[in-house]
């Protein structure tokens, strides 16, 4: 299974073994990480599972596009590697693949 | 008698929130979870999109994973009813007559459906939509059905519809208000969403009481009788006329009740071993300066880790605005705050296309935005309305005002 590495705001890093088709979102919640929040459940609607793609995983990620890019330029400080990690559908080239989460989701 | 630490009451998102949120506070006791449904805490909101557009799969649906329940000894007790507690004695007895003790406990006992009362409600082919089950069965009934009639044009009866339609089935909503979701949005909203599906080839009929089912001799249903004598065939029929919350559990252990089980800012009934949290509670609202019973996910996902951290002797008042959203068909509405009590919208975009939004004010207090696929719109007012922004209602109208000057 790829291994996610989730890193909170204050540096803390936190490994977790998602499945392929799982969502980077569903990783955290699935493993208790804190500071995604997805409160719409993975929908894109909240905007509270932002994450900032570590940039050598960019070109596996891919950008944000639609709906998801529009929301992304609205949440605080947003970045050129932000998603929001709902959308990203874990495959196996995605192992190692590192996060890191906003202050807040706020 | 067993001893089981925190009991919660009820098996859906506040409780799912409420038992993680318990252990990431560092409650050490055991938690119990009573919970009436037969699987896991699994999420609601697809149950009328995703999932019965058969876009999602069952196994998406749960909320958190069982080893994640096991691994935090997150004991679920499925399929059992909680029938009374005994608040004094501190213990709860299952309807199975088994007696449990508690040290603290919480209601997340949540909603059900409200049912009709007329002529015919108990006729076969009559559906609710509220738990998985419910899904599954009409799911079964779906198939060979012609003529779906769905009474009631909130949200879950227009995701319904929407739903039904992408499958290719033949849908009339018949809603008695003048108009679809009357009571909560303007009616820029309403006319778009009647538009929507219109174009989708869903039959809407409004201003319409629905008095009985009619049924053939082997009481399936076969019309839909309104009260003026018109009918309209079917052979299949949902009801969604909301719901009602379920306190009679709290009321009979002599808990406050009002709309809700009345708690706090800190989801604290007057027993301080007691928390109540989601579709159950009132509480007072923040920005709003309201007491409210909300129905919605986030709500239920934000008081249970209030309540959680309440029970670990700590306080993190309710501080979320409140939100909500529906997807049908492409279409994605986002609303921000709650407009209860305005006197005044304005529209940003064009209302006859499919991207705009309707902002409420009382006075010159922005209330509440929905935003029709306007997702940059929505976040925006998230931010002004709990920032409590001063706003330009002249502005609003001009598209190329960047909204992000207000914050
Ligand atoms: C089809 C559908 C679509 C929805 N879409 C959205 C949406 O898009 N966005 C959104 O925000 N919200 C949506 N909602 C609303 C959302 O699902 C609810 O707000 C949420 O489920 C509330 O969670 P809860 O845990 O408070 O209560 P509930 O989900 O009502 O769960 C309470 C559970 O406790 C059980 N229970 C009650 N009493 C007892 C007892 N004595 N013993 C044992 N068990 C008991 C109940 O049977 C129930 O299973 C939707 C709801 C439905 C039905
Ligand atoms: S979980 Fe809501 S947008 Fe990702």
């Amino acid at each position: 299974m790829p291994l996610i590495k989730y890193v909170d705001h204050s540096g803390n890093e936190f490994e977790a073994d998602v499945a392929v088709g799982k969502t980077v979102m569903e990783g955290a919640l699935d493993n208790m990480i804190d500071g995604i929040l997805a409160e719409c459940g993975g929908c894109c609607s909240c905007a509270t599972c932002h994450v900032y793609v570590d940039d050598a995983y960019l070109p596996i990620t891919g950008p944000a596009d639609g709906m998801e890019k529009e929301m992304l330029s609205a949440v605080n400080d947003p970045k050129a590697n932000s998603r929001l990690s709902c959308q990203i559908v874990v495959t196996e080239e995605m192992d190692g693949l590192r996060v890191e989460m906003p202050e807040s989701q706020y | 008698m067993t001893h089981c630490g925190c009991i919660i009451i009820g098996g859906s998102h506040a409780a799912a929130q409420l038992a993680v949120s318990l252990r990431q506070e560092g409650w050490q006791e055991p938690i119990t979870v009573i919970s009436d449904a037969s699987s896991l805490p699994y999420q609601r909101p697809p149950l009328s999109k995703g999932f019965l557009a058969q876009k999602v799969t069952a196994d998406k649906l749960l909320i958190r994973p069982p080893a994640l329940y096991e691994t935090n000894q997150i004991d679920f007790r499925l399929q059992q009813v909680v029938s009374a507690v005994d608040p004094v004695n501190k213990q709860v007895t299952l309807a199975n007559g088994e007696c449990l003790a508690y040290s603290k406990l919480a209601f997340c006992t949540g909603a059900r459906v409200r049912r009709i009362e007329i002529c015919g409600a108990d006729a076969k082919g009559i559906h609710y939509l509220r738990d998985l089950q419910d899904v599954v069965g009409l799911q079964q009934a779906l198939t060979g059905s012609q003529q779906i009639v769905i009474v009631g044009g909130g949200y879950i009866g227009l995701e319904t519809a929407a739903s039904l339609r992408q499958l290719g089935h033949s849908v009339t909503v018949i809603e008695a208000a003048p108009r679809l979701l009357q009571r909560v949005t303007a009616p820029a909203v309403s006319e778009y969403f009647q538009r929507l599906h219109e174009a989708n080839g869903v039959t809407i009929v409004t201003q319409k009481q629905v008095a009985e089912f009619v049924t053939a001799e082997s009481g399936v249903v076969t019309q839909v009788l309104c009260t003026d004598g018109s009918t309209y065939p079917a052979d299949l029929v949902i009801v969604g006329i909301g719901v009602r919350p379920n306190l009679e559990l709290a009321q009979a252990a002599g808990l406050e009740c009002a709309d809700g089980i009345v708690v706090d800012e800190y989801a604290r009934t007057a027993d301080p071993d007691i928390v109540a949290a989601g579709d159950c509670a009132q509480h007072p609202l923040p920005y709003y300066d309201q007491l409210k019973r909300l129905e919605s996910v986030p709500n239920a996902m934000e008081q249970a880790k209030v309540a959680a951290a309440t029970l670990c002797g700590k306080s993190k008042p309710y501080q979320a605005l409140p939100w909500f959203w529906s997807d049908q068909y492409q279409t994605k509405l986002q609303i921000a705050g709650l407009n209860s009590g305005y006197d005044k919208t304005v529209i940003r975009g064009d209302q006859t296309t499919h991207n705009f939004s309707v902002w409420y004010f009382h006075e010159q207090r922005l209330l509440a935005v929905d935003c029709i696929n306007q997702p940059k719109d929505f976040m925006l007012a998230k931010a002004l309305i709990s920032q409590n922004k001063a706003i330009d209602q002249s502005q609003l109208s001009d598209l190329d005002f960047d909204l992000k000057t207000w914050l």
